[in-house]
């Protein structure tokens, strides 16, 4: 019984994690149709802001909760005033401008900061003991955080004028133009507001995996992958798809160790792909936000 | 701009490429002769990014994926057969296959552009992902360690039919050229035939071609196996010239560099690739050897400013500047015909 417990939580973590990386790429690719391949260096910028703050003296929930989603908001909002907002339209190209954006940042930050991190900051929170079994406090509390974030994005898209003038660009931009909202400025403000979340999950992993300059690629495989398979309502796809790769992750992780989960992963969004090429939310739950 | 090369051309520029062939040893060092397998290995790569993106429109973002699993399948193979010239057809197989089975689902299930791409690199790095924890004794294949982190050993090449007789350096050198050219040679005749046109016509406009009556998914499955086929083989090239395959030819910078030799080159060219390997390679190790700027940081910069400023690569943008002179000159000449004509008529 404790067993199966600790693993349920186990998989509720691998499912709260990829929600959590995924969340501010599917916001950008819900709203924009840009895939953002520096996602992962937005997450990755969000780690270092976190280390450089609590290395000079700021203090670690602070810097995770309110720092690093400012700081890399406002890096968001530079790069799409500079890059993206030139690029609309053409996809292709916004794929390989990111992608030279995120080698660019990868560049910097080691140019900056070396190939290595100089301090680790050990999850805060300690442990919690389930019977037999112990889990990590910090873990819990990232999970909750996820559940928090997303009530947030839903509440931010169903309730407030910003997400309906969001919701309206998302479903029909020329028509919303047509109505006087100035979609440019919409993008923006989205843009950013996907970089933030980026870095706040950035922030809030590391303490967990540590940070290095080219960390983000270990993020961005999964979080392209889930979003993909999520499709292209924000909120619905990102948490079916969490769920489901999520779930096959974790219980293949359980039986055949960590090194077959990923592939697990991989080869259930490719399959999923091939029924539904739209993602999940092209077929399902199509009105959902 | 002309949709497909002639045939004429690449035969010239095969031409030039064996001319190279025979000056180089005079003028490069030959430690630059052992670099230049690795070189020759990775312009492979590039052309078959050429081929699958150029000239059938797949944006195939994890090209090194196939890349990456040649030189696996070759070194692999070669520790269990005990020969290279098997293993590098099991290597080109093996590659093949994989991105039959992969395009089978990408392609069959109608999977939109910016979604194979970014399926592509996914694949691409989570073999990363998966070669890096290989390390230990339980992860063989046949007698073949794969190592994990530290990749595993590549053997060199050897002549056909006898496993014991290993080629020098030099010799490597003029069968990997070797092998370039014919790659290059086959993939220029591929883009002529009436396959390759139609791919090209796919690249143009995939409703059109699908309602003349093509099958546009079967024709884009066999261009994309083809060209996995190629870059497995460029992969069999430069594990050999590396002497050992690691994880990192799935890495995220693996693929990045592919796109940015294709991007630098032309995309709708196949030499302009090959071409940006050589020059973008030999500028990279020579950034990698000082301190000053991080090698990352000016293939970002390559890449973003070539996306914003010359969309169309290096070597398109010559040729046009080349035609337009060419057809200006034309007509002007064509106006001072005319010009003199109606004098004539008048006088």
């Amino acid at each position: 019984m404790d067993l199966l417990f600790s693993l349920a939580l186990q998989i509720l973590y691998g499912i709260a994690n990829l929600a959590l990386i995924s969340l501010g790429l599917a916001i950008v690719f819900g709203m924009m149709r840009v895939i953002n391949l520096a996602h992962g260096e937005f997450l990755m910028l969000g780690g270092y802001t976190v280390v450089v703050a609590t290395n000079n003296g700021v203090n670690l929930w602070f810097a995770m909760l309110v720092l690093a989603p400012l700081v890399v908001g406002l890096i968001g909002l530079i790069v799409e005033r500079c890059l993206i907002q030139w690029l609309y339209g053409r996809m292709i190209d916004t794929l390989l401008a990111t992608w030279g954006l995120s080698l660019l940042f990868i560049g910097i930050i080691t140019s900056i900061f070396g190939a290595s991190t100089s301090t680790v900051i050990s999850p805060p929170l300690g442990t919690v003991t389930i019977g037999e079994y112990t889990s990590s406090g910090y873990e819990l509390f990232l999970i909750f955080v996820v559940i928090i974030l997303l009530a947030l994005v839903y509440l931010t898209l169903k309730f407030t004028s910003l997400g309906l003038v969001a919701r309206a660009t998302m479903q029909n931009s020329d028509m919303s133009a047509c109505l006087g909202i100035s979609t440019s400025k919409i993008y923006m403000v989205t843009f950013s507001l996907g970089a933030a979340v980026s870095g706040l999950a950035g922030g809030l992993l590391v303490p967990i995996t540590g940070v290095l300059p080219n960390i983000g690629v270990i993020y961005i495989a999964k979080a392209f992958i889930t979003v993909i398979s999520g499709g292209s309502a924000i909120l619905a796809g990102t948490t079916s798809a969490s769920v489901l790769l999520g779930g096959v992750n974790g219980i293949m992780s359980y039986i055949t160790g960590p090194t077959f989960g990923e592939v697990a992963l991989l080869f259930a969004a490719i399959i999923l792909l091939r029924l539904m090429p739209t993602g999940i939310t092209g077929r399902f739950f199509r009105k959902s936000q | 701009m002309r949709l497909y090369g002639t045939f004429n051309g690449t035969l010239v520029i095969a031409g030039f490429a064996i001319l190279f062939t025979l000056i180089a040893p005079s003028i490069f060092q030959f430690f630059t002769i052992i670099t230049l397998t690795q070189v020759i290995g990775l312009s492979i790569l590039a052309l078959s990014l050429a081929l699958v993106w150029g000239f059938g429109g797949i944006l195939c973002f994890g090209q090194s994926a196939f890349f990456g699993i040649g030189a696996y399948a070759y070194s692999v193979a070669a520790v269990n057969i005990g020969g290279s010239t098997g293993s590098i057809f099991i290597a080109i197989l093996a590659a093949a296959v994989f991105a039959a089975i992969l395009g089978y689902f990408v392609f069959y299930g109608k999977v939109s552009d910016v979604y194979l791409a970014v399926i592509t690199l996914t694949v691409s790095l989570i073999l990363y992902s998966l070669m890096r924890r290989t390390s230990g004794p339980e992860y063989k294949i046949g007698n073949a360690l794969l190592g994990g982190f530290n990749g595993t050993g590549s053997a060199p090449l050897n002549m056909p039919g006898d496993g014991s007789a290993m080629l020098f350096p030099m010799q490597t050198f003029y069968v990997s050229m070797a092998i370039l050219v014919i790659a290059y040679v086959f993939t220029g005749w591929l883009v002529t035939t009436k396959f390759g046109r139609v791919c090209v016509s796919i690249r143009e406009n995939e409703v059109r071609t699908e309602l003349l009556g093509y099958d546009t998914r079967l024709y884009k499955l066999c261009l994309f196996s083809i060209s996995a086929g190629i870059a497995g083989l460029g992969g069999v090239l430069f594990c050999v010239g590396v002497t050992r395959v690691t994880p990192d030819v799935f890495s995220l910078g693996q693929s990045a560099l592919a796109i940015i030799w294709v991007i630098v080159g032309g995309r709708m060219t196949l030499i302009g690739p090959i071409l940006a390997t050589f020059v973008l390679y030999f500028l990279t190790s020579s950034l990698g050897s000082q301190q000053i700027l991080n090698a990352n940081l000016v293939l970002g910069i390559i890449l973003v400013v070539f996306v914003l400023l010359v969309p169309n690569g290096v070597v398109p943008t010559i040729m046009n500047w080349f035609e337009r002179r060419r057809t200006k000159r034309y007509e002007r000449q064509k106006e001072r015909r005319m010009k003199l004509r109606k004098h004539r008529a008048i006088g």
